[in-house]
């Protein structure tokens, strides 16, 4: 197994944890009358459990065992996997931070951190898709 | 790869990254709000990426890499009627919300989704067996 692919099981198994502690959370607020703010991590539950831990399992294993592209590059670009691989974990994680900072505290304009993550987050789908595309053969 | 499953990934590819195209505009808006109707794009973003993405990457994947009989996959038209059924409930159900469509448009959608489910669980199904048979 590639070590790209080792560092995208991997992260994916951390962020399928994060996601199942962040739904305990979300289940605790109602019987523990938690502050009605919590509910702002259900984004950040939906995507840490589809982009980190679905999309990640789906991006490693795809990088392993699809086609090979050459015999001098059976995976295509490393140079692209690796980026796809750093981008969306540096966008998931923005975004997870992110995203219930601005919903408790939107006066401390802390915006630009979705903004960034939301475009990191792309270009790594973009990645993903350009590097994978050629390898479906 | 067969053909079939060329087609499945490649368009999968595709709704991903229209997906994750719609999902970023979204998120930017949330967190720099510049145009409020992007908001409507919610319905398309969930549709492509779990139906267009994942369901039809997982349908690919399988054609391809399943058990096979002696010399064929079994029933492809069944796996093609899935393919085309896929992806035209999923632009039925998910554009259909975006574009001010009837309700009926995405009822319909959701039908041909369950239809490619059904088409494509016919085709898989007999190819679920031990790899001697």
């Amino acid at each position: 197994m590639p070590a790209l692919t080792r560092w995208f099981i991997k992260s994916s198994f951390v962020y399928l944890i994060a996601a199942l502690i962040v739904g305990v959370g979300l289940a605790m607020q109602a019987p523990l009358h938690l502050p009605s703010a919590l509910g702002s991590l259900m984004p950040v539950y939906l995507h840490l459990f589809m982009v980190g831990w679905v999309a990640q399992l789906i991006f490693g294993v795809i990088y392993w065992m699809f086609p090979k592209y050459s015999k001098e590059k059976p995976r295509g670009s490393e140079g692209l996997g690796w980026a796809t691989c750093a981008l969306l974990n540096v966008g998931l994680i923005l975004r997870a931070v992110g995203e219930p900072l601005q919903a408790l505290r939107p006066e401390a304009g802390l915006g630009w951190l979705l903004a960034v993550s939301a475009v990191i987050q792309w270009l790594a789908g973009l990645a993903f898709v350009v590097n994978t595309w050629k390898r479906v053969k | 790869m067969p053909r079939l499953s060329r087609w499945f990934i490649r368009c999968a590819l595709a709704y991903l990254a229209l997906g994750f195209t719609f999902g970023a505009l979204m998120l930017f808006n949330k967190g720099v709000p510049f145009y409020p109707a992007l908001w409507r794009l919610l319905p398309t973003h969930v549709e492509f990426l779990l139906l267009g993405w994942t369901v039809q990457l997982a349908m690919g994947v399988a054609f391809w890499i399943l058990p096979r009989f002696s010399s064929s996959r079994g029933n492809e038209k069944a796996a093609w009627l899935a393919f085309v059924l896929l992806n035209v409930g999923v632009w039925l159900a998910g554009l259909g919300p975006l574009l001010g469509a009837p309700p009926v448009i995405s009822f319909l959608g959701r039908l041909a989704e369950v239809g490619a489910g059904v088409a494509f669980a016919m085709h898989a199904w007999p190819r679920v067996k031990p790899l001697s048979t």
